[in-house]
């Protein structure tokens, strides 16, 4: 009898506590929604829904101040035997493939140089180091537009007082103007990608370098077997970042060059930017960013998957 | 007798002694050497790094005749405010000022409000379909903004909202970079703090407010700065949302003025406009460098 009286009251308090969860799980989902709610609306409205209706734009003839008609991929068709495109294309892959692995070159000897122990004013320098990461680029341009300028400026004037080289002109020929761009944004960044290299070789551990020394490797030795293996998380996170952020050049080309010249230093966004506000043709702009929207995402999934892949070595 | 063959002679000592420290002299005058050539080396690449915003702020008070000389000098042989004074003629610099400042300002405050509470959302409350969301919003940070200008622009307009305040600073209210950066801060915070709380009968968003947020202060502050910074230096963005000259931000309005084919526009006047527009951010930078830069490297170390 009371062991029969007894089991239903153990049920009621589990149905109980089930029901307690059920309203706690419903509580949460509430306050967490409400949470989440205002940023949530902000990208619903600015960045899914525009994702989408991107994609649809690029099958259309829209132009900016009319709806086209509905062409299908023709756009996209449009877009890959057109050679504009494949210039506009290899000048942003070359911009990325240049600009990410020296930016962070550049950084690391920066990061070096700063980590000596025995260094005083490491603030100091530190400081003026991370000064053109502050600037807006369009300042930055406008300095650099002043110091090359083939009339005014002061670099062509020394590399013809002290290299003897005539009318240097690096912004303004087909052959350099590209790499000078790359150039000067290493120049306006590589302060952010020390900050972040100086963390991570504060991170490593002094003793591993003091038994190096003991077993007799050299400084080169330690850089390569302790430096550069205790900085691979930094390089994943830096070389990623560098990547995507130079798909999206926009200012420099912008200010310094116009894309020219001859269309040498047209970048993808660059042409979006004059397809759609310049010519107004917003179906084949669209085509052009979804075709941005495709190269970024592909090198998103390679970052996932190659840390993936680290992590299980790792492991393993 | 074999303990007086080990032990080491007197003379041998000294030359050993003698030995180690020269070593350790030789050591000394190494790192000394590798010292002063790292101090040489790191002064002249500073000079370099810095040259162009220092030719930025000499060629400001340069007399326009004297950008215009060949050969050019760095240190020009008089100074002048007349590029300043040319520059308010040209432009409404204060008008856009403001603007930039209510722009970046207003952008500023909400964003780092709302991506926090998104970030507390996403990392203190355990809620169905979280994951969904998660993975819904590493998906946008791959999303180049780019590349959604159009429909944003097209929107934006059908509402009117060209050349306005709210067109520009609406879109830009949430920042999944700053959702992210947020949540992986506040996940780190240990959970007894908000515990204590919830026991006492504090509601979540006090929790928030009150506790979660005052513990992530160098975190906000990077958000908060690198939100500011990012439209500050925007031009895009403003460029395409602003057609007037009163409704541009100073980045833009700098921008126009150097315009496509600069020579329209002495080099003067525009340095003394680039000037302008940085030295709010250089003097923000100055004082809160040291816990910013601190900020900057944990978004490295993940």
């Amino acid at each position: 009898m009371s062991t029969s009286h007894k089991v239903p009251t153990v049920q009621g308090v589990a149905q109980e506590v089930q029901e307690n969860k059920k309203s706690l799980s419903r509580r949460n989902i509430r306050i967490g929604l409400a949470f989440v709610a205002p940023a949530l609306i902000v990208l619903t409205v600015f960045v899914f829904y525009p994702t989408v209706k991107t994609f649809f734009t690029s099958l259309t003839t829209d132009r900016i101040n009319r709806s086209g008609r509905f062409v299908g991929f023709e756009n996209y068709a449009k877009l890959f035997t057109n050679g504009d495109f494949w210039i506009d294309f290899r000048n942003t892959v070359i911009y990325a493939v240049f600009y990410a692995p020296l930016v962070v070159i550049v950084a690391l000897a920066f990061a070096l140089l700063l980590n000596r122990k025995d260094l005083k004013c490491v603030g100091f320098f530190r400081t003026c180091l991370f000064m053109p990461f502050i600037i807006s680029l369009t300042v930055a341009s406008i300095a650099w537009s002043f110091l090359l300028s083939p009339s005014l400026g002061l670099i062509p004037y020394w590399a013809n007082q002290y290299f003897g080289i005539q009318h240097l002109d690096l912004l303004g020929s087909k052959s350099t103007a590209l790499a000078t761009i790359i150039a000067i944004t290493i120049w306006k960044n590589f302060g952010y990608f020390m900050v972040i290299f100086l963390a991570g070789l504060q991170g490593i551990s002094q003793e591993l370098y003091e038994a190096a020394s003991l077993d007799g490797a050299n400084a080169w030795q330690r850089f390569l077997h302790i430096t550069i293996p205790g900085l691979r998380p930094t390089f994943n996170y830096v070389v990623i970042f560098g990547l995507i952020g130079s798909f999206q050049v926009f200012d420099q080309v912008f200010i310094l060059t116009s894309g020219g010249p001859d269309r040498s230093t047209e970048t993808i966004v660059y042409r979006i930017y004059t397809e759609a506000f310049g010519n107004g043709k917003m179906g084949y702009a669209s085509a052009l960013s979804y075709i941005l929207l495709i190269m970024t995402l592909i090198l998103g999934l390679a970052q996932l998957i190659s840390n993936n892949k680290h992590e299980k070595e790792e492991i393993g | 007798m074999s303990h007086a063959a080990q032990a080491p002679s007197l003379s041998q000592v000294s030359s050993e002694r003698h030995r180690s420290d020269q070593l350790k002299k030789r050591a000394h005058t190494r790192s000394l050497i590798a010292r002063t050539l790292t101090y040489v080396l790191l002064i002249a690449m500073t000079i370099v790094i810095i040259f162009p915003l220092l030719i930025v702020l000499i060629t400001s008070f340069t007399p326009n005749k004297l950008t215009q000389t060949w050969p050019p000098k760095i240190i020009p042989s008089s100074f002048t405010f007349d590029n300043y004074t040319s520059l308010f003629q040209r432009m409404p610099i204060g008008r856009q000022m403001v603007n930039t400042v209510i722009f970046a300002g207003t952008v500023t405050i909400f964003s780092v409000f709302f991506d926090a509470m998104a970030a507390y959302g996403l990392s203190r409350i355990d809620f169905k379909g979280r994951g969904f969301l998660l993975g819904l919003l590493i998906a946008t940070m791959m999303i180049p903004a780019m590349a959604l200008l159009i429909p944003v622009y097209k929107l934006l307009a059908s509402m009117n909202l060209v050349n306005s305040y709210w067109g520009i600073i609406i879109p830009r209210l949430a920042d999944v970079g700053g959702i992210f950066l947020l949540r992986q801060f506040f996940i780190s915070l240990p959970k007894d703090l908000d515990n204590a709380a919830r026991i006492d009968g504090a509601g979540e968003f006090r929790i928030f407010l009150q506790i979660v947020l005052p513990n992530a202060k160098s975190a906000v502050l990077v958000v908060a700065m690198f939100n500011f910074m990012g439209n500050w230096n925007d031009l895009l963005w403003p460029l395409i949302m602003t057609s007037k000259p009163e409704t541009r931000t100073i980045t833009a309005g700098l921008a126009m003025l150097t315009g496509h084919g600069s020579s329209v526009t002495p080099y003067g006047v525009v340095m003394a406009g680039a000037l302008i527009s940085a030295l709010p951010l250089l003097i923000i930078f100055f004082f809160i460098q040291k816990s910013f830069v601190q900020g900057i490297a944990m978004t490295g170390i993940k």
